[in-house]
């Protein structure tokens, strides 16, 4: 008797979630969505270069050569080289490195951790919910970019503690859109019953509503790349970003774009492209996403 | 109605208070303080009597809750203190700043509102053909662009521009003057942020504008207004748009709080003497009766924006005001 | 003077076209023309108007203007160390009688302060007493300058004497330091110590128009300023705008004509090759000095041998031949000014550590010491302060440096207010960036910066020989001896015990539009700002 039930729970999520077309799905939109899949091949591109740098490339990204200083491109230095005499186009593709751990990190764990609290809040309900809304509203609230400031501020510079000062804010925004998407499913019968059958509260949250809250939770972490590439490239603006040698966009152009933006463009041009070019591709396919998972939105 | 305002206000009162909580304990932790960079940030001898004088008459040295006390105490008389980096009373330095700040959300929003309706609707009506994707490209890229890198680029090109056409290489002004003493001095100086702004913040805009235009266009009654054969131009404009424009409203609402006090980086591109840049230094400056008083106001500003849309909404539907 | 000359022949190769007629004497070369509005740009926040309380140039470049001093650098040849004239004073600066122990000052007549109060020798003496002596909650950043002060007095209304308690040849620099602006008796009496944080009466050349928070603090002429035909200028207006950029694109858009703090090279060739002869070039040694602070505390930074050998991994010649085309640094020089006469010759210097001209041979000894004392994989955490010019940029050129003798060194980079934190009071660092930056040149009061036990050096140790040369040094007649006893410091602070390293030392470029005359680079951007004979050629 229980075991027919909790099979039959089961095979409504399936319904619900459309089940096992995900991959067939992820066809359909390289197919139907071609800025999306233009955006993806940014995206791979990006991952691509990441993890062949040290192949791609034959300079070193951070030893300095004064002798090469500032050289515009020409057959050598495809892009140019910097005031320390660092090749540019080798810094960006090991730049794409630390835009894609950057990225990454802070959207997957901002996302995550906006999912978990997310749905909790939506799960229990009640005084919790209420609490925990109050606290989600003070922290969306608060600027963003200060937030960002004064947890570099107090733990230092530094890639860990840019990702700290940026997965931060995300924290509240994933986690209020998450909740609401999980409170209109905590009304459907069938999370009732697996409740009523006496599954554990973590059972039911990672495979009943975890599960419903997905296609929100996904478009919020596309979206989380491409702002916390722009976010590392604002708090290297404000001298608060990842330091010197390491290959980072917003580290080159902060910079490049401020001294060199005239006598030697290719220093203040190249990482702003790098950056708007990410940021582009991964929104571009956050954007198709939103569209590919929002049933309103499909083309009868 | 009034029941669900009075609870609207209410729930307000946490959000502050939690803002006062976080602001003040995390400006504490900040390693450094005001008198230590004041005296010896020069890199000249700094005595370290007058550091702990300095400390004294700011009252860095009372007890934690005392300086708690004292910031809550004077926020809630609207007495919000001196700023430590300057002595000078906190309304006095945000006067003119708050102006300027003002007037960049203004001009951004009606810039963002400008380009991102009609490009929504266009974008809608010709969904998944090359139109609904140059324009989409189009708002995307605004979002890409690192906005400071956008500023730089522009006043380098308008000195180049400038220079190639008149030979005299010309930049907006640098300081700001209200638009009541000078506009067009106000307006050569503004324009250029407020359109960077406004093209970054269309962006969200236009991607509203089309997916609630989308939504509405497959309700039954636009069905319908289509089978009495009405000229599409008709439909679009008459009934599909008023009804989609307010989740875009809302949005742009929430904009124009954010840009009170969030245009950190272009401020300081474009030398605009306004909260942003306010914000930062003073927080970079360890002055904490600044940051303070600059934290609330913008989540002031945020939360009552936020009641506004809540109570526009209830206003329009219902169901929210009597659950 | 030679100095600006052969600066200026050095742009002309760089930048092309210059017009080098603000370096004449203006009342000479061209007839001065009188009228217009100087505005300028300023790099920093402003804190209070208050001078005697504050420590930074984004005050002195506003304010100066309003006020006197009792005596300046002298603005025709402010590159001297040594040229000081009156102010407020007649005559000459006095020598300083019965043993240098006594200074009497005559006062110049008919001086009034811009609310009409005429000045006396007791504005000055209210004025010092504030200084040297404040009451107890009034702050007073540079009291600990007059040490050998015992009193003020003014005998009659035009005569002050200060009495020292023991002769101090770091007396009259300290005197002619541009923060001493002179108050009225009268505003302390009736207004209190705290008046002056936000309200101006002085002597200057101009009379406060508008601050404006944030954005701008502007003058008008004083016609009723003690110097007859000053100042030349109807008023000026200097703006706020601390990002470099901006700066730099306000003085090619015109929108400012001069920065009197100095730009990078690539900024003054940018501007050069936009604008030709429209914009006129001065170029300085600076009295600012990056250095490389090493934490004795930590291990193994408390034997030499390291410290020598990260000393020794700095190639300062090619370091200056490179970094002087992308940051604001150029000359190599030891604890002294360079060319000042106590300054070591080329000769003196490479025999220092790290000085040589054969890089090779100083890696191979480095990496040798290091491997002596047993650390040949040295990681080291780099503190910076995270300001662009030249801080980050002279770091990054340090790290790779370290790197060569194969120290892998972290750089973290951290904002003003948490970088001093490390620095003055945590001392969480292993090397750290650090900087001596001085108004007045006085370099026997500057290098005390290299004693363990100086107020500003956070290196953490005490070495007593050291301490026992530099008070011999201070006490020391004659620049012979003077001389001797430097060098001796110097070997033992930056190469026998190589407390701390010296990178290089900073280097002004002031690039501004061309018709600005009558302003002369000093060698700070402390110095010669009164504005009083500044023109525009327009």
């Amino acid at each position: 008797m229980v075991v027919i039930s909790e099979s039959m729970v089961e095979s409504d999520i399936e319904d619900l979630t459309t089940g096992n077309s995900w991959g067939a799905m992820v066809v359909t939109m390289l197919r139907k969505y071609p800025l999306g899949a233009f955006g993806a091949f940014i995206v791979f591109l990006m991952i691509f270069l990441a993890i062949f740098a040290n192949v791609i490339t034959p300079y070193d990204p951070v030893l300095n050569s004064f002798e090469n200083m500032l050289t515009p491109p020409n057959a050598q230095f495809w892009l140019g080289t910097d005031q320390f005499g660092r090749d540019i186009l080798t810094r960006i593709i090991y730049g794409s490195r630390t835009a894609l751990f950057v990225g990454f990190s802070c959207a997957i764990i901002g996302a995550f951790t906006g999912l978990v609290l997310g749905v909790a809040s939506a799960y229990f309900g009640g005084r919790f919910d209420l609490i925990f809304q109050r606290v989600m509203d003070v922290f969306m609230a608060f600027p963003l970019i200060i937030m960002a400031l004064a947890v570099v501020a107090v733990f230092g510079t530094g890639t860990q503690n840019v990702i700290i000062a940026i997965t931060i804010p995300f924290i509240p925004r994933c986690a209020r859109v998450v909740r609401s998407s999980a409170l209109s499913i905590r009304e459907i019968p069938y999370v009732d019953a697996a409740r009523a059958l006496g599954f554990t509260h973590t059972r039911i949250i990672l495979r009943h509503m975890v599960p419903n809250v997905m296609a929100p939770f996904l478009i919020m972490l596309t979206a989380f790349v491409g702002q916390a590439i722009l976010l590392e490239a604002s708090l290297s603006y404000l001298g608060l970003g990842v330091q010197e040698p390491v290959p980072a966009w917003g580290l080159m152009l902060q910079g490049g774009a401020e001294e060199y933006a005239e006598s030697a463009p290719w220093v203040a041009i190249w990482p702003g492209v790098a950056i708007s070019l990410a940021v582009f591709g991964f929104n571009l396919f956050g954007d198709s996403l939103r569209d590919a998972l929002d049933p309103k939105l499909r083309q009868q | 109605m009034y029941k669900y305002i009075a609870k609207r206000l209410l729930l307000m009162i946490p959000t502050l208070i939690g803002a006062a909580i976080l602001v003040f304990f995390l400006l504490r932790l900040i390693p450094g303080d005001v008198c230590e960079l004041r005296l010896a940030g020069t890199g000249l001898y700094a005595d370290p009597e007058q550091i702990k004088l300095c400390r004294e008459n700011l009252g860095l040295n009372d007890h934690i809750l005392v300086q708690f006390a004292t910031f809550v105490i004077g926020f809630v008389t609207f007495d919000l203190g001196d700023s430590m980096w300057t002595g000078n009373p906190i309304t006095h330095e945000i006067g003119l700043r708050f102006q300027l700040s003002l007037q960049i959300a203004f001009m951004a929003t009606f810039v963002a509102v400008i380009i991102s309706i009609p490009l929504g609707v266009i974008s809608a009506v010709k969904q998944d053909t090359w139109i609904d994707y140059v324009v989409r490209s189009f708002s995307i890229f605004g979002i890409a662009i690192p906005s400071f890198w956008l500023g730089i680029m522009i006043i380098l090109g308008l000195l180049i521009v400038t220079q190639a056409w008149t030979g005299v290489p010309w930049m907006p002004p640098i300081e700001y003057v209200s638009p009541f003493e000078d506009l067009g001095a106000n307006m050569s100086q503004l324009i250029w942020p407020a359109v960077a702004t406004g093209y970054r913040y269309s962006a969200v805009a236009t991607r509203m504008t089309r997916s609630a235009l989308l939504e509405v266009l497959r309700e039954d009654y636009i069905r319908t207004a289509r089978a009495k054969g009405l000229l599409e131009k008709i439909i679009i404009n008459r009934h599909a748009l008023k009804n989609s424009l307010l989740p875009v409203v809302t949005i742009i609402g929430i904009e124009f709080a954010f840009l009170m006090g969030g245009l950190v980086v272009t401020e300081q591109v474009f030398n605009l003497n306004g909260l942003g840049k306010l914000f930062v230094e003073s927080v970079l400056q360890n002055d904490y009766n600044l940051t303070q008083a600059l934290v609330m106001i913008v989540v002031a500003i945020f939360v009552f924006t936020n009641f506004i849309v809540d109570l526009f909404y209830a206003w329009l539907d219902p169901r929210i005001r009597y659950s | 003077m030679r100095k600006i000359y052969s600066k200026l022949a050095l742009s002309l190769v760089v930048g092309g076209g210059l017009a080098l007629g603000a370096v004449g004497t203006a009342s000479t070369a061209h007839a001065v023309k009188t009228g217009g509005t100087l505005n300028f740009v300023v790099g920093s926040t402003i804190t209070t108007s208050d001078l005697h309380r504050e420590t930074t140039f984004g005050v002195v470049h506003p304010f100066r203007p309003f006020y006197s001093l009792l005596i300046k650098v002298n603005p025709e040849n402010p590159s001297s160390p040594t040229d000081f004239i009156c102010d407020l004073c007649e005559g000459s600066v006095p020598k300083g009688t019965d043993g240098f122990k006594n200074y009497t000052f005559t006062i110049r007549k008919g001086v009034k302060f811009h609310d009409g109060t005429p000045l006396t020798a007791h504005d000055i003496v209210a004025t010092y007493n504030k200084i040297i002596f404040p009451p107890k909650d009034v702050p007073s950043a540079r009291k600990s300058f007059f040490k050998m002060v015992d009193t003020i007095t003014a005998p009659d209304d035009f005569t002050v004497v200060f009495k020292l308690k023991f002769p101090s040849g770091s007396f009259i620099p300290a005197v002619a330091t541009p923060f001493n602006i002179i108050y009225s008796k009268k505003d302390l009496d009736t207004y209190g110590y705290e008046w002056h944080t936000k309200n101006i009466n002085g002597t200057g050349a101009f009379k406060l128009a508008e601050i404006q928070p944030g954005s701008h603090v502007s003058g008008v002429k004083n016609p009723d300023y003690f110097v007859k035909g000053r100042p030349y200028l109807d008023g000026f207006k200097s703006i706020i705008a601390p990002k470099m950029a901006v700066r730099l694109n306000a003085i090619r858009g015109d929108r400012a004509a001069i920065e009197f703090r100095g730009f990078p090279p690539k900024a003054r060739d940018d501007l050069v090759a936009a604008l030709g002869d429209k914009i006129t070039v001065q170029e300085s040694d600076w009295n600012c000095v990056l250095l490389n602070t090493i934490n004795h505390k930590k291990k193994p930074f408390d034997d030499a041998r390291v410290r020598r050998a990260l000393t020794l991994a700095m190639d300062r010649w090619a370091g200056s031949k490179y970094l002087s085309k992308i940051a604001i640094v150029k000359t190599v020089g030891g604890v002294v000014f360079p060319n000042h006469p106590l300054a070591a010759t080329k000769a003196e210097l490479v025999k220092l550590a790290g000085y040589s001209e054969d890089i090779k041979a100083s890696q191979t000894e480095a990496m040798r010491l290091l491997k002596e004392a047993g650390v040949p994989n040295l990681k080291i955490d780099f503190l910076n302060r995270g300001v662009d010019q030249p801080y980050k940029v002279v770091g990054t050129w340090a790290i790779d440096q370290y790197k060569k003798i194969g120290v892998n060194a972290v750089q973290k980079v951290q904002p003003s207010s948490v970088f001093y934190d490390s620095l003055r009071k945590k001392h969480d660092f292993d090397v750290s960036a650090d900087f001596n930056c001085q108004s007045v040149i006085n370099p026997i009061a500057d290098v005390t910066k290299f004693l363990g036990s100086s107020g500003n050096n956070y290196g953490q140790y005490e070495d007593q020989p050291l301490e026992d040369i530099y008070n011999k040094l201070a006490v020391a007649a004659t620049e012979k001896e003077q001389r001797v006893l430097m060098r001796e410091y110097e070997t033992r602070a930056i190469s026998d015990q190589a407390h701390l390293g010296v990178t290089l030392w900073w280097y002004k470029i002031n690039a501004y539009r061309s018709y600005v005359k009558g302003w002369k680079i000093a060698p700070s951007h402390y110095l010669n700002q009164a504005l009083d004979n500044i023109w525009l050629d327009q």
